[in-house]
C-alpha cells in the first residue's frame, strides 16, 4: 500500500508514441480511471484530466515519443512528461494563447488551437516547461489537494484492469 | 430545458446516450477546436461541432457537457459511438449546418452564457 503515512508516492508511468492519433486520449483516460477509483473529488479529476489530456496531445502532435508519469502524494498530484523530438525554440511564445505550430492534419482533427499549454496552466497549481531544440521537452505540473482529497490511499495494484 | 426537449424541438437523431436525455441543458457552445471547447465551455452546455472522432467524448466528459450535436449531417466514428456509450454522453445528429443549429438553439432560449 502507498499513500498516507508512507513516504513512497503512488507512481505510474505511461508511454506515448508521437503521431499516434488512434490512441489519442488513452493515457489521460487511464489517469482519470486511477483517480476516480481512488475516490478523488470531481473537481480534482476534472483538473487533472484536462491537464493530462493536453500534455498527452502535445506529445502526440509535436514530439517523436514521450513518457508521462503520474505521482500521487499526500498533499498533491504531480505529472511529469518527458518527450523526445524537435523541442520548443521559444517557450514564452509557445505559452501564448493562439500560437500554434500545428500541421494541417492536426488542425483538421481539431487540435492545434494554441491553447493546450494555457489550459494546463489554468487547471493546475504550478507548471514548469523547459525544452532543448533538437532534443525534446520537459513538462511538469502540480495540482494541490485539500480536505478529503488529501491522504488518499492508492493500492499498488490500482492500474490493473 | 432538457436534451430531449432539444431532440424533439428540431428533430435530431439520437445516436447515443438514450439514458441521459433528461439532462438539463443550461447553455451552449459551438466550436471545432478541442482546446478551445475545453477552455470556454461550461458544465451543462450542449456542444455543437463537426468533429466526429472519439476525443469529442473525452472533452464532453471532462467538461461535464449535457451532450453533443454533430452538425452538417456528420456521423460519429464507430470508436466514438463506443466511447460515448461507455461514458453515457448523448450524441445527436442534425443535417443542418452549425450556424442553423446554433440559431435554433438560441431561439429555444439556450444562450452561450451557460
Amino acid at each position: 500500500m502507498t499513500g498516507a503515512g508512507n513516504s513512497i508516492p503512488f507512481r505510474e508511468m505511461f508511454h506515448i508514441d508521437g503521431g499516434d492519433f488512434t490512441n489519442a486520449g488513452s493515457i489521460s483516460s487511464q489517469v482519470k480511471k486511477i483517480l476516480k477509483r481512488a475516490g478523488f473529488s470531481s473537481r480534482i479529476i476534472r483538473r487533472a484530466s484536462i491537464a493530462t489530456f493536453e500534455a498527452e496531445m502535445n506529445v502526440i502532435c509535436y514530439a517523436d515519443r514521450g513518457d508521462l508519469s503520474l505521482f500521487v502524494m499526500p498533499d498533491s498530484l504531480k505529472v511529469v512528461v518527458e518527450d523526445e523530438g524537435a523541442g520548443i525554440p521559444d517557450v514564452d511564445l509557445a505559452m501564448r494563447e493562439g500560437y500554434s505550430t500545428a500541421s494541417e492534419k492536426i488542425h483538421a482533427l481539431g487540435f492545434g488551437a494554441g491553447m493546450g499549454l494555457s489550459n494546463i496552466k489554468n487547471n493546475t497549481d504550478g507548471m514548469i516547461l523547459t525544452s532543448k531544440v533538437g532534443e525534446g521537452t520537459h513538462l511538469e505540473f502540480v495540482i494541490g489537494l485539500e480536505g478529503t482529497d488529501k491522504e488518499r490511499v492508492i493500492p499498488l495494484s490500482a492500474t490493473g484492469g | 430545458m432538457t436534451v430531449l426537449d432539444i431532440v424533439n424541438s428540431f428533430g435530431l437523431k439520437i445516436r447515443t446516450g438514450k439514458n441521459r436525455l433528461d439532462e438539463k441543458v443550461t447553455g451552449g457552445y459551438a466550436g471545432d477546436l478541442l482546446s478551445d471547447v475545453i477552455a470556454h465551455s461550461h458544465k451543462g452546455s450542449i456542444w455543437v461541432t463537426i468533429q466526429t472522432h472519439p476525443n469529442i467524448v473525452a472533452v464532453a466528459t471532462m467538461k461535464e457537457l449535457a451532450g453533443i450535436i454533430l452538425a452538417g449531417g456528420r456521423e460519429p466514428d464507430s470508436d466514438t459511438l463506443k466511447k460515448a456509450e461507455e461514458e453515457e454522453i448523448p450524441i445527436l445528429v442534425s443535417p443542418l449546418f452549425t450556424f442553423e443549429v446554433v440559431g435554433k438553439l438560441y431561439q429555444m432560449g439556450i444562450s452561450g452564457m451557460g
